[in-house]
């Protein structure tokens, strides 16, 4: 009865391929046992193979380290004005950052101008592993158990019933700032140290603690997973139109009418603020993506 | 003896990455418990933004952001080590996420988190 590889792999992927009933555990650690008392020998090769693989580990782990100690002593000293990496490219982006990309911070000047398209698969790396992470963890019809259902409803009861003072409170108060640092880190990005990832995680950590302090169905009154959906996918999208746009006129020498505005106003450097406004909502939504699906399971 | 120990302390941000690595590596080997594992993953990544920011760092310079209308490369630091770190932690977070994604799964099928025990089990599976 061979399967054909497309079924196989689906089923792998849904998680089904490997059937693992909970009540067969007690059986399976019998058999164990038996295996092992049957086989004196074999346990005593699985000893001598722990332990030879704890002196090649320690070994391998001195090794890399002395190894690493020696290169670093062949490193220009810490501070040193003169070393190599402070090369052209510095000067380049350095002296010249201002006038192209128009912002006063050179970091996002150079992430999301000159190196826009690398800034981008970062967050498209972030996208990926959240819904990765939603792939794996997400209770849909093919992710559930009854067991689990029980003790859900068993923690949001306990959630419901000593839902903490303090915690709350607090968490009213503070909330609001909390949110409107991270946009003002966002919106500042290209003026002050900050930008989409910081600004994003701020505002992340601001969902997770309203989550946390309110219970998840708090939270899911105005983020659900289409609004999860919808602003990853708008953020991205948009990111990679504004970038294309701004590659393809760039490359081929003609305007890209983006004014660039006065050095230092909030309205300024073209296209970074957008830029980091998108990249700060994908951050922002997958730092509580994360949070939502290691708690709850779902959105 | 001196000129060594001088060595030394000039570089000791880039030593102590390289000792952090260390334990990272080591941890990632000996641990068996695969939170653990992921921890000492964590910790190997810190220690190479340490070693990245260290080496952008240039004495009496200040961050690359405009200040006062100096345009002079000589007055700021490298801004490219910030943005490879910056890079650098992204990627970290997310793989972090995922590999706890795999151990929650792996932990729902075998009720443990201890990569031999797993192992066994697996092993048992298959027989």
């Amino acid at each position: 009865m061979k399967k054909s590889i497309w079924k196989r792999f689906t089923e792998w992927v849904d998680g089904v391929a490997e059937e693992f009933e909970p009540e067969q555990l007690p059986q399976t650690q019998d058999k164990e046992k038996k295996h092992k008392t049957h086989s004196l020998d074999e346990q005593q090769r699985l000893r001598v193979f722990t332990i030879g693989y704890d002196i090649v580990a320690f070994i391998v782990g001195i090794t890399v380290v002395a190894v690493l100690i020696f290169t670093i002593f062949q490193l220009p000293l810490f501070g040193c004005a003169d070393n190599p990496a402070v090369n052209e490219v510095v000067q380049r982006y350095v002296e010249n950052g201002l006038e192209e990309t128009g912002a006063v911070n050179m970091v996002a000047g150079m992430i999301l101008d000159y190196r826009a398209f690398d800034t981008f698969g970062e967050s498209s790396v972030l996208f990926l592993a959240v819904t990765c992470v939603m792939m794996l963890l997400l209770r849909d019809k093919k992710n559930i158990s009854k067991e689990e259902d029980i003790q859900q409803m068993h923690e949001r009861i306990i959630e419901k019933e000593s839902r903490d003072l303090i915690l709350k409170n607090v968490t009213a108060l503070i909330i609001p700032w909390i949110m409107l640092f991270g946009v003002y880190i966002v919106l500042n990005g290209h003026i002050s140290p900050g930008g989409g990832f910081s600004g994003g995680a701020v505002m992340g950590a601001g969902l997770i603690l309203y989550s946390a302090a309110y219970g998840v169905d708090a939270t899911s009154r105005f983020f659900t997973r289409n609004t999860f959906r919808a602003i990853t996918s708008t953020a991205l999208l948009c990111y990679a139109a504004s970038k294309a746009y701004s590659f393809f006129t760039g490359a081929n020498g003609l305007p890209t009418g983006i004014p660039l505005g006065t050095p230092g106003a909030i309205f300024s450097s073209g296209l970074i603020l957008v830029l980091d406004i998108c990249v700060g909502m994908v951050v922002a939504c997958t730092m509580y993506g994360f949070y939502i699906l290691f708690a709850k399971g779902e959105f | 003896m001196a000129a060594f120990l001088e060595k030394v302390i000039s570089l000791r941000f880039e030593i102590a990455a390289a000792i952090l690595f260390g334990i990272g590596f080591m941890n990632l080997l000996l641990q068996k418990n695969l939170i653990r594992k992921i921890v000492a993953f964590n910790v190997m990544d810190s220690s190479v933004f340490l070693l990245l920011a260290s080496q952008g760092y240039i004495d009496g310079r200040v961050a690359p952001i405009v200040t006062d209308g100096i345009r002079e490369a000589s007055h700021y630091v490298n801004p490219i080590p910030a943005g490879l770190v910056l890079t650098g932690i992204v990627v970290s977070v997310s793989v972090s996420a995922f590999f706890l994604a795999l151990v929650q799964r792996l932990y729902k099928h075998y009720h443990t988190v201890n990569f031999d025990e797993i192992m066994i089990l697996a092993k048992e599976k298959v027989d």
